[in-house]
């Protein structure tokens, strides 16, 4: 039986929604570790235990450089756990720490996974989920990052102590990237849109007017994203950009007002479990792919919908 | 004025032949590879080019002595992904095409590419785009950075290149974070579709580019053996590719005052509320 690493660069309070898919992936297997790039909170190591992680290692983030630091706590982990299995987020950021020590440490790496069985194949979407593939390491050591909403969220049925040891690092071999400033962000009460369970997305057809969209996903609790047309037209942010270039998610629920769907916006959201599209082109290449397609005016469905869930609801 | 700002650039571009994403794409049953017929250059790639190209063009142009090599690993049609840079304005290609690279991952991609990096002699900066379209691992400019001993600044939505003091300015996300990061040259640097808008090839520079030399090598002349590369070098082994049913259309209504209704109607009877 293989031994799990997980690796998260932070952790707020208590873990996100991609963070439990991960540890609920590692539960699954023996010796489930995690390892931090920073210092977990109380409540954190609390959840982490009610997955059956018995060890936390950890190393406060000195901030100098960035990157260097994730990069030696993971590197230090791999060596201290000597784990087969390596879990990380999807995000572009992990992605490329997990590259980095599988280039370092003559492992595997492979991105987008949706599972990893007992005997390390992991199964990974191909061509943007036209495909999916079944891939296993060469070399022994399989690193994954493991897309949001592929794994159920299970937490075991147990509050298990959890260990915390502090990691000792070498000194950085890479070259140093200063970070110069960081701005934070607005923040937002909605679901960050990789993970959201449910995606409300507009398009061209908003013509810049994003408050029915906003409306609807306010509802559903959901998240909300874009077309690049939207984006690049300033009407939203670019965080919001679902495609190719853009975020990739795959809700339970993926709701298209005004979007045309070409093909880099369907390589962004073709997985998702049910799509319903709204669109006043009937000729739109997003009906092709729509479980539900509603040929309308996104001005009046989206309220009304809106309205109806809270009516039901109330 | 430093003696630095005086020496010319050398800037490597990662350029990619992928299949054209306009069309349908297939991985063969029998090699479990893609099937790279209709390639044509990584649309994300060309940033890239155009962030070199705009480099060169801030410190005194191709005049000053700096050169834009464009770079790409494959078979022989990959060379027209060079040519498209070189008619973007790249002054100069180099192809490594070996038949012993077919198979090979991202650690034995960019083992390839590190080692077609370093067959250049002082290289100061290698660029690449955020992703190629087809295999969307977005890993190996990381990769290079680790293999080269370069800094590493990825996914820049804007760039800032100082000359005399040799160093990269860059402006990327980072979760919740806008973060500026800056890192002295040799840099492994990709950018995002957002870095800039990647000029059309005129006709002066397809012209040009007619008269622009590739360099092809093979491995031996960038001093790798073939069991570095292709499938033998890489550390994964892809068992299975299987084409998922693809999506098919479900029902369609057209508005007449009650769409909202069946659209929540849709969602309670899919328990999705």
């Amino acid at each position: 039986m293989s031994s799990a690493l997980v690796f998260f660069s932070h952790v707020s309070t208590v873990p996100s929604k991609a963070q439990r898919e991960l540890l609920t992936l590692a539960s699954r297997f023996e010796n489930p570790t995690v390892a931090i790039a920073s210092v977990p909170g109380e409540e954190a190591l609390k959840v982490f235990g009610s997955y059956g992680i018995a060890t936390v290692l950890q190393a406060e983030n000195p901030q100098a450089s960035f990157g260097t630091h994730e990069l030696s706590v993971l590197d230090a982990a791999l060596q201290h756990t000597d784990a087969d299995l390596v879990l990380l987020e999807n995000d572009s950021f992990s992605r490329e720490l997990g590259a980095r020590i599988a280039v370092r440490r003559n492992a595997a790496i492979v991105t987008d996974v949706i599972d990893v069985s007992a005997d390390l194949i992991a199964t990974k979407d191909e061509l943007a989920g036209g495909y999916s593939a079944s891939v296993k390491s060469a070399t022994g050591v399989l690193i994954a990052t493991v897309k949001p909403n592929s794994i159920e969220d299970a937490p075991l049925d147990c509050q298990d102590s959890v260990e915390v040891k502090n990691l000792e690092l070498a000194a950085p071999l890479v070259p140093a990237v200063s970070i110069v400033a960081a701005d934070q962000k607005e923040a937002s009460d909605r679901p960050a849109l990789s993970e959201a369970r449910i995606v409300v997305a507009g398009g061209r057809g908003v013509d810049g007017d994003f408050s029915a969209v906003e409306d609807l996903a306010d509802a559903l609790g959901a998240a909300i994203g874009a077309s690049r047309a939207a984006t690049d037209a300033g009407w939203i942010s670019h965080d919001a950009q679902i495609g190719q270039t853009g975020v990739t998610v795959s809700p339970q629920l993926y709701i298209s007002a005004g979007i045309s769907g070409a093909i880099q916006q369907k390589a962004g959201m073709q997985t998702s479990k049910f799509i319903v599209a709204v669109n006043k082109d009937m000729d739109a290449p997003v009906f092709e792919i729509a479980d539900l397609g509603i040929v309308g005016d996104l001005a009046k469905v989206l309220p009304q919908a809106a309205a109806e869930i809270r009516r039901r609801q109330a | 004025m430093s003696d630095a700002n005086n020496t010319p650039l050398t800037l490597v571009v990662l350029v990619k032949h992928v299949p054209d994403v306009q069309f349908d794409r297939h991985i063969s049953q029998d090699s479990l590879r893609l099937d790279r017929s209709e390639s044509v250059l990584s649309e994300l790639d060309e940033y890239a080019v155009e962030a070199a190209l705009a480099i060169v063009e801030d410190n005194g142009g191709f005049a000053a002595g700096h050169q834009v090599i464009a770079a790409t690993v494959g078979p022989s049609s990959s060379a027209n992904s060079v040519r498209k840079a070189l008619q973007m304005g790249a002054s100069s290609g180099l192809h490594l095409n070996d038949d012993a690279i077919a198979g090979s991952d991202t650690v034995a991609t960019s083992k390839a590419l590190a080692a077609l990096v370093s067959h250049v002699p002082n290289v100061d900066l290698v660029l690449t785009g955020m992703a190629s379209t087809d295999a969307e691992t977005s890993v190996i400019a990381a990769q290079l950075a680790e293999r080269l001993g370069f800094a590493q600044l990825t996914h820049a939505q804007s760039v800032e290149f100082d000359a005399a003091q040799r160093e990269v300015t860059i402006h990327r996300e980072h979760g919740d974070q806008r973060l500026t990061l800056k890192a002295a040259l040799p840099a492994v640097l990709s950018v995002t579709d957002q870095a800039n808008n990647p000029r059309y090839p005129n006709f002066k520079g397809i012209m040009a580019a007619k008269k622009k030399s590739i360099e092809e090598v093979d491995l031996a002349a960038v001093g790798l053996s073939a069991a570095e590369v292709g499938t033998e070098g890489s550390t994964t082994s892809v068992l299975a590719a299987d084409k998922r049913p693809s999506r098919e259309a479900g029902t369609i209504i057209t508005d007449s005052g009650e769409a909202g209704i069946a659209l929540v109607d849709f969602l309670a009877e899919q328990k999705l509320i």
